[in-house]
């Protein structure tokens, strides 16, 4: 696609807006529609939209292999990680009540550090998948 | 470790899953395999100390999650059921990781092996999960997570028909869980909580306005749960399952996973529905029991005409499995007894059995009866292991399976059964033929060329084999932590029974 120029020029003019509207997604979960999946989702999205216009080579650059590869177990090493510290202070497990005073505002905390993992998740296991399918057809 | 002591129900999960998390980081298959077996070690330990604090005090172990109370929070809550059914996971699990290095090494590429302990450990966070939890979604949730990691360990198979095995499972699979689930729904509608004690204790009230919405999800469950154990005409993904399996999936689904299945159905039918209603007023045992029996007899001839010992070791599962659900069915202490601790026995002797065909795949790299020719000679640690767990099977007097047999014979003639007690050695019979095939083949036969150089397998497989082997004697002796634990969990949930 090297005389796509429009294509490839817009494309990268829409990547930040893309990550800007998953972390908008993500971070307003609480009061809109959406959170980490669809967050995940939705940045996974742009390094495949990357990846159709620039050849997933380039992609590759950017979101290497064995980065995605340990982002999936990372995520879910944060979402379990959420619910440790409560433990230390001599509390039951997955109480958010003591990251603030207040505890509502605890458990707010709490659940953005889940969703947090939930987001690093899904984006590298779609990402995974993506680069999974791709490379099916290419050693063939 | 003293603080940490209110927290070891959570940490009998939180144990695994985090070590499962650690796995997936490794590069290297030996560095998960040794996040697997510290896991797995530390599990054993943790139900251990968990099982001498039940066993200790009548009042089960309650543990409360983030704080919420309990019918709104989810609880965990350990008492000497579940206790026994830890118990018997850990110790399949702590004692196959030893022998897993070389097995998988064997078995498994390179790049996949901290995958497969990946999977390992996320089943095992799902089964003891399941155990552990006195939450009926949540036993869902860990259904799932030990689901979707057993269809990757069975697809993680050398053979291409791993493949459909996996997805024969998968599909299976999916349904059990889909019932489960609508079964936990209806009794949410009816009772409002998904408490599995506080359900026991709405379920009876709701009953006189909610008979069928109640009964209907009694099916469900059943159904759905009886798919995940292989009651007799739902085991058809399990064979094949079996069979292509990596050899240590195999030891561990067979020791751990429809055992885990077992308990729930226990739990469902006496802590939950036993303890609301009259539980001869609900038409589940004759049912159980008719299935049951039909298992005992059909499963056993197809064991007795399969080539493949993996297979024929797989369909002896699926009989087997229905001396567990025939305790169930009786209802009375001797047969749930023997239904309880044969649970333990079966895990033991059938774990012991898988074992050493792993280690002749190892050696020879196929499990199919002609290929066994002579083989009794060349490896006579495995093979003898194999012996006596396959005496086990049978239900041979001094062995772990005679204990269980024995008291499921005494419940069926209490309950005033007396045909069952002959079908019951009726089925024990048709395992001589099929343990008796394997024995004449291996022993009798001259030793064939492929066999012909091999010997018994490196130390680190003989000796969790030999352990078991040893187990296998050892429980059909001195009972008191097989026998004697199951009467009193058997006691408590028949204390609970209208």
């Amino acid at each position: 696609m090297k005389h796509d120029v429009i294509l490839r020029v817009g494309v990268k003019l829409l990547l930040p807006f893309i990550l800007l509207f998953a972390l908008y997604v993500h971070y307003h979960g609480d009061y809109g529609p959406g959170g980490g999946f669809q967050a995940g989702v939705i940045s996974a999205g742009m390094i495949i939209l990357y990846a159709l216009v620039f050849g997933v080579d380039r992609a590759k650059r950017i979101a290497p292999e064995w980065l995605v590869e340990r982002l999936v177990p990372a995520g879910v090493l944060i979402y379990a990680s959420a619910g440790l510290p409560a433990m230390f202070a001599g509390k039951n497990y997955l109480d958010y009540t003591i990251y603030s005073h207040d505890p509502l505002h605890g458990h707010e905390w709490g659940v953005l550090l889940v969703e947090t993992g939930v987001i690093v998740t899904v984006a590298a296991t779609m990402t995974a998948i993506f680069y999974a399918f791709v490379d099916r057809g290419r050693s063939a | 470790m003293m603080a940490f002591e209110h927290h070891l129900p959570i940490l009998q999960v939180l144990v695994p899953m985090f070590a499962a998390v650690l796995s997936a980081f490794c590069m290297r298959g030996t560095t998960a395999w040794a996040v697997a077996l510290v896991a797995s070690w530390a599990a054993l330990l943790i139900a251990v100390l968990l099982a001498i604090k039940v066993f200790a005090s009548p009042e089960p172990i309650s543990y409360v999650m983030g704080g919420w109370t309990v019918p709104i929070g989810i609880e965990y809550r350990v008492d000497r059921l579940n206790a026994f059914v830890l118990l018997l996971v850990t110790i399949i699990g702590a004692v196959i990781m030893p022998y897993a290095r070389k097995s998988v090494a064997k078995e498994i590429d390179s790049h996949q092996q901290a995958w497969f302990y990946t999977m390992y450990l996320l089943c095992l966070t799902g089964l003891l999960g399941i155990t552990v939890t006195g939450d009926a979604f949540n036993v869902f949730v860990f259904m799932e997570i030990s689901s979707l990691s057993t269809y990757v360990l069975i697809a993680l198979g050398r053979n291409r028909r791993a493949l459909l095995a996996s997805y024969q499972y998968l599909i299976v699979g999916t349904i059990g869980a889909t019932f489960y689930v609508i079964g936990v729904g209806l009794l949410y509608l009816v009772t409002g909580s998904l408490n599995l004690a506080d359900i026991a204790s709405r379920l009876g009230g709701a009953s006189a306005e909610f008979q069928r919405p109640i009964i209907a999800a009694l099916a469900f469950l059943t159904v759905g749960i009886c798919l995940k154990l292989a009651l007799f005409p739902l085991h058809v993904w399990l064979p094949n399952a079996y069979a292509h399996a990596p050899s240590v999936a195999t030891v561990f689904l067979a020791g751990t996973a429809t055992k885990v299945a077992v308990y729930l159905l226990i739990r469902i039918f006496y802590s939950v529905y036993g303890a609301a209603m009259p539980f001869t007023s609900l038409p589940v045992s004759e049912i159980l029991l008719v299935m049951s029996v039909a298992a005992m007899v059909l499963a056993s001839l197809s064991a007795v005409f399969e080539s493949d010992t993996k297979r024929m070791l797989a369909y002896s599962s699926v009989a087997q499995i229905s001396y567990m659900t025939l305790g169930i069915a009786l209802a009375n202490e001797s047969g749930l007894t023997g239904g309880i601790v044969h649970m333990m026995n079966h895990g033991v002797m059938k774990a012991a059995l898988f074992l050493a065909l792993g280690a002749v795949f190892f050696r020879v790299g196929s499990v199919r009866l002609d290929d066994l020719a002579g083989i009794g000679r060349k490896m006579p640690l495995t093979m003898a292991v194999f012996v006596v767990a396959g005496l086990g099977l049978i239900g041979v007097p001094g062995t772990a399976g005679f204990i269980s047999k024995w008291y499921l014979a005494v419940g069926a003639i209490e309950k005033g059964y007396w045909p069952l007690a002959f079908v019951i050695v009726a089925s024990s019979l048709i395992a001589v033929v099929y343990i008796g095939r394997v024995i004449e083949v291996a022993y009798f036969r001259e030793p064939s060329a492929n066999v012909a150089s091999t010997r018994d397998p490196p130390l680190s497989m003989l000796v969790p084999m030999l352990l078991l082997g040893a187990a296998t004697l050892y429980l059909g002796v001195y009972t008191e932590w097989s026998a004697g634990l199951a009467q009193d969990a058997a006691r408590m949930l028949l204390g609970g029974l209208k």
